[in-house]
């Protein structure tokens, strides 16, 4: 009898563990999906949004069977790059070069990735939802080092982008992984002294724990986010995050002008359309640091957990469910914000050349990073903090 | 760590040291020793030390590996063609003493090292930011302190070598050559 009970015991936990287990799959579920289908919005933004910039009309023909434009609809492109762009790039002939080391050059755009999307795994996308006797954390992992896997995961990612280039046996190409292995790194320094301000400020290295204290307000009606707190970090991680995604005017080591298409001049069809996807990946990841960092999270303005504390006392108390929704929202919102002023640069200024990009890297940003940091550490030290 | 994910890491880790010393071409090689120090990294997190875990892959694989492959580059190694059993005699004999030397020191270690039943569970607090960083400020302040110096000291030295030779060159090439003009007294000197 007592070994059934303790049979059943067990079973009752593990029918517990497996319910879990489902949670954390649909949360990994959830965020790739979003991630993967940010991407092609952010790709569709890109084309049509550079055409408004430059005062040309834009993708605008793809159709099915002519479907739109029978029913009147206008065309926005939507088709053109969500649709017709990647099934071009996947059905192309997937090219390897003579004397390529075959291994490598397949391997290389998804060792770039790879790193990218993982990291999305801390991305909060909430706080709290209940579910019946559930309490579950809208944050897929839940880590408390999550600053520290960030920045392990980015470092990863220049091994795509090098190998790429090296394995391409092609002069252009290996230039390309090299200026981008040099770039990476050394602009990995200044987005590690904002991020490293940032958890000084804060007194944690977990993301969703950064979310939290930047609830509440200053003044009755000044929400608490971290850009009013760390505004010089938030510039630094903009900037070498911008860098990181490898996009104009840090576009080096693709550089059309000079080096053909750079680390990917040997790529074609399907491993190309990855190496894209990893930058509109890569400009979604900074969005989202930024997002966690300096404009709250998943915050919304005077929401708190029941519901909103509008200043000057009126109150609209809320159930937990659409607390939850509307902090996946304006989490979200945030994101494709800060993505698309990403673009809008991108589309505005002219690529730099390799000294200024160093100069800027070295002499500007990791000095200021140094000098934000002490300053930090100081004021964080005076208040009287951890 | 359930075991058997101990023994998957520990055969992936000798898989990639092995791929570390044997391939012919050493971009392959460096990738063979990242793999190799992706892979403690993960063994430390596994065993309770997330901190020391991560800190391993940042600066390791994230930079140190990184560095090793720009450097192949920018120096052009060409693969290693093979011509095998080349080193000379004292060099197998020093090898060959630095390998029994590692031997007996792991042998002492494991030796000394507690039985499997003896090992006792670990604090939940073992290896958080917190308690790092504590050890690292107080017990070991000085250890510390000294190996930031040290660092320090290693990159103003190298920064000292860049710099002159990087003025040799500059003395050298001090103003471009431009068609149909003479090439100035100093330059003809070089020249």
């Amino acid at each position: 009898m007592r070994r059934r009970a303790h049979t059943q015991s067990l079973l009752a936990s593990d029918s517990g563990v497996t319910i879990e287990l489902v949670i954390g799959a649909i949360k990994a579920v959830v965020i790739v999906l979003l991630v993967l289908g940010l991407t092609t919005l952010m790709l569709w933004f890109e084309r049509k949004g550079s055409a408004l910039i430059q005062d040309r009309i834009g993708a605008n023909r793809a159709d099915i069977f002519g479907l739109g434009k029978r029913l009147g609809m206008p065309n926005f492109g939507v088709i053109n790059t969500v649709l017709a762009d990647p099934i071009k790039m996947f059905t192309k002939e997937d090219f390897v070069p003579d004397g390529a080391d075959r291994f490598l050059h397949g391997l290389a755009p998804f060792l770039a990735l790879f790193p990218v999307i993982i990291t999305f795994a801390v991305a909060p996308m909430g706080d709290i939802l209940k579910i019946g006797k559930y309490q579950i954390d809208l944050q897929p992992a839940n880590l408390d080092v999550a600053a520290l896997y960030v920045l392990a995961t980015i470092g990863i990612g220049v091994y795509g982008i090098a190998l790429g280039g090296w394995a391409s046996n092609n002069r252009w190409a290996l230039l390309g992984g090299i200026r981008a292995s040099a770039q990476m790194i050394s602009y990995e320094i200044a987005m590690g002294l904002a991020i490293i301000a940032v958890v000084v400020t804060y007194g944690t290295l977990d993301l969703q724990q950064m979310c939290r204290a930047q609830g509440g307000v200053w003044f009755g009606f000044l929400p608490r986010w971290g850009i009013l707190l760390q505004p010089v970090s938030f510039l630094l991680l903009l900037i070498s995050g911008m860098a990181e995604s490898k996009r104009v005017p840090f576009d080096l080591p693709e550089g059309e002008s000079e080096l053909v298409a750079g680390y990917f001049t040997e790529y074609s069809g399907g491993k190309q359309a990855v190496f894209m996807m990893t930058d509109f990946a890569e400009v979604l990841l900074v969005a989202v640091l930024i997002t966690v960092f300096f404009f709250g999270g998943w915050q919304v303005p005077w929401l708190y957990r029941d519901g909103f504390h509008f200043p000057g006392g009126a109150a609209w108390p809320l159930p937990n469910l659409v607390v939850a929704i509307l902090q996946f929202a304006a989490f979200w919102i945030k994101v494709i914000i800060l993505s698309c002023l990403q673009i809008l640069i991108r589309w505005t200024l002219p690529r730099l050349r390799y000294d200024q990009l160093m100069r800027l890297g070295w002499k500007g940003l990791v000095p200021l990073g140094l000098l934000n940091l002490v300053a930090t550490a100081f004021v964080v030290v005076a208040a009287g903090g951890k | 760590m359930p075991q058997w994910l101990f023994a998957f890491l520990a055969a992936l880790a000798i898989i990639g040291a092995l791929g570390a010393i044997l391939q012919r071409n050493l971009v392959h090689c460096v990738l063979g020793f990242a793999l190799v120090l992706i892979d403690l990294g993960v063994l430390y997190m596994g065993l309770g030390a997330v901190t020391v875990g991560f800190l391993q892959i940042i600066v390791y694989v994230g930079a140190i590996m990184v560095l090793f492959l720009f450097v192949i580059w920018l120096l052009n190694i060409q693969a290693d063609t093979g011509v095998r059993g080349g080193a000379s005699l004292g060099l197998k004999l020093i090898g060959a003493l630095a390998a029994a030397a590692l031997a007996a020191e792991l042998f002492v270690i494991f030796s000394h090292a507690p039985k499997l039943r003896e090992v006792r569970t670990i604090a939940p607090s073992f290896g958080s930011v917190a308690t790092l960083a504590r050890v690292l400020f107080t017990r070991y302040l000085i250890a510390f302190e000294t190996t930031s110096l040290l660092l320090l000291a290693a990159i103003v030295g190298a920064v000292a070598l860049a710099r002159r030779l990087a003025g040799q060159s500059a003395a050298v090439a001090a103003i471009p050559p431009r068609p149909g003009m003479r090439a100035p007294e100093s330059r003809r000197e070089v020249a």
